[in-house]
């Protein structure tokens, strides 16, 4: 039971169906990381799915480009309560680049360069819900904003969709990455307000 | 785990800005807090509409004293409520204390460097707090950027509370050595701990100067792991 707060009457009122509960629309795109952004040169970078049997299958920037690209217009929501809507990205579908992988494990593990992990259920990856995204709004997606190449999985909170991503290991278990071992919720799904533990 | 909300009272605010204030709640519930942690403050309209939003919170450990400070966002929602219109006595929804990464623990024992922009200021103020109480012997120093002397949140503390340089973007105090300017590359080494020191490096601010200053310390040799960031704003 919540208690009203003494001459607050509200600016909002977005009742815009595409925002979930406790979101504000904002028209910037603000950055939350946390640590510094990490210089990663298309040249070196590469993108793996590696199994649970050790196979790995491995991407330069040149086989990844040379891949079917989706045009993405997307909403994104993130935990710090701003939502961005019809958002336009390019990517490759996850549908894509698990089409030759052999797996039975249920869950995967993003790992970017820097560091940063975040674990993802595989069904959340596939049948056209997540890519590895690498250009935002008709430019290459800047370094701060997860460039050369990010995650996007727009139907979870933002942080599930991990910048500077280099691959995804598969796991049995669903594992908490960065953030969910510092609070965040394992799942986050924005229409559940699942943000915290 | 985030628990359920609690209710505060608020007990004291206090203008520290031309655009900002600090506010102690009293929330008899409160856990205690780690330095670095944040709370979401929840306001609710008498229609039942609500806003809910995170803030740092400026205070650290155990008691049931919380203390926030906060800047006005002028196409802000929440801030301008809790900066223009709270007063003494008010309630105030809270539920927290939240984060695990942006945090300084009194057991910690490497030297730490915190950089704060603006308002980025606040969740660096409970480091030298929880720095100052637990007496702890790690070295720790606050460099604060900040537009102008007016602008500083905490000045009277941070006077006492020790190590603390300033950068003036905008303007300086009367006598003060140099121009005001952005800070740079050159004066960020010039007033920080070297990374031959290996310090834990917190930096808050808003995301341009987070991303710059970032840059920068790993430029100048810093583990990118020792660094850990917050920006406001998103």
């Amino acid at each position: 039971m919540s208690i009203f707060t003494r001459g607050f009457s509200g600016r909002g009122r977005d009742d815009n169906p595409a925002l979930p509960p406790g979101q504000y629309l904002t028209e910037d795109f603000p950055v939350l990381s946390a640590g510094p952004t990490p210089t990663v040169d298309k040249a070196d970078w590469e993108f793996t799915i590696t199994t649970e049997t050790g196979e790995t299958h491995r991407w330069n920037w040149e086989q990844f480009m040379a891949l079917k690209i989706d045009q993405v217009d997307t909403d994104i929501h993130c935990v710090t309560r701003w939502s961005k809507l019809g958002t336009s990205w390019r990517g490759v579908s996850l549908d894509t680049l698990f089409a030759d992988v052999e797996t039975s494990a249920g869950y995967t593990m993003a790992h970017s360069y820097g560091g940063y992990t975040t674990n993802v259920p595989l069904d959340d990856l596939l049948d056209g819900k997540a890519w590895i995204a690498f250009e935002f709004d008709g430019e290459d997606l800047d370094p701060e904003h997860g460039g050369p190449a990010r995650l996007l999985v727009p139907h979870l909170y933002f942080w599930k969709s991990a910048k500077w991503v280099r691959g995804l290991t598969m796991m049995e278990n669903d594992d908490p990455g960065f953030w969910e071992q510092n609070g965040y919720h394992t799942y986050g799904d924005p229409w559940q307000e699942q943000r915290y533990w | 785990m985030v628990g359920a909300w609690l209710v505060g009272t608020v007990a004291e605010t206090r203008k520290e800005t031309s655009t900002g204030r600090s506010i102690l709640l009293d929330v008899p519930d409160w856990p205690g807090n780690i330095a670095g942690q944040h709370v979401d403050v929840r306001l609710t309209a008498p229609d039942g509409y609500q806003a809910t939003r995170s803030y740092s919170v400026a205070s650290a450990g155990d008691g049931s004293r919380v203390q926030l400070a906060v800047d006005r966002l002028p196409t802000g929602e929440v801030s301008p409520y809790l900066v223009d219109d709270l007063m003494t006595g008010d309630l105030l929804e809270v539920r927290g204390p939240l984060g695990g990464w942006f945090v300084w623990k009194p057991e910690q024992t490497a030297p730490v460097q915190l950089i704060a922009g603006g308002s980025g200021v606040v969740p660096l103020v409970a480091m030298l707090r929880s720095h100052g109480a637990s007496g702890s012997t790690a070295p720790m120093q606050l460099l604060y950027s900040v537009r102008a002397p007016h602008d500083r949140f905490f000045a009277d503390e941070l006077e006492t509370l020790g190590n603390v340089t300033y950068a003036y973007t905008r303007a300086v105090p009367a006598g003060w050595p140099s121009p005001p300017g952005r800070l740079t590359k050159d004066a960020l080494a010039a007033a920080t701990l070297p990374a031959s020191e290996s310090p834990a490096v917190f930096v808050c601010g808003p995301t341009g100067f987070v991303e710059a200053v970032a840059t920068w310390l790993v430029e100048l040799g810093h583990e990118p792991g020792a660094v850990k960031t917050e920006r406001f704003g998103g």
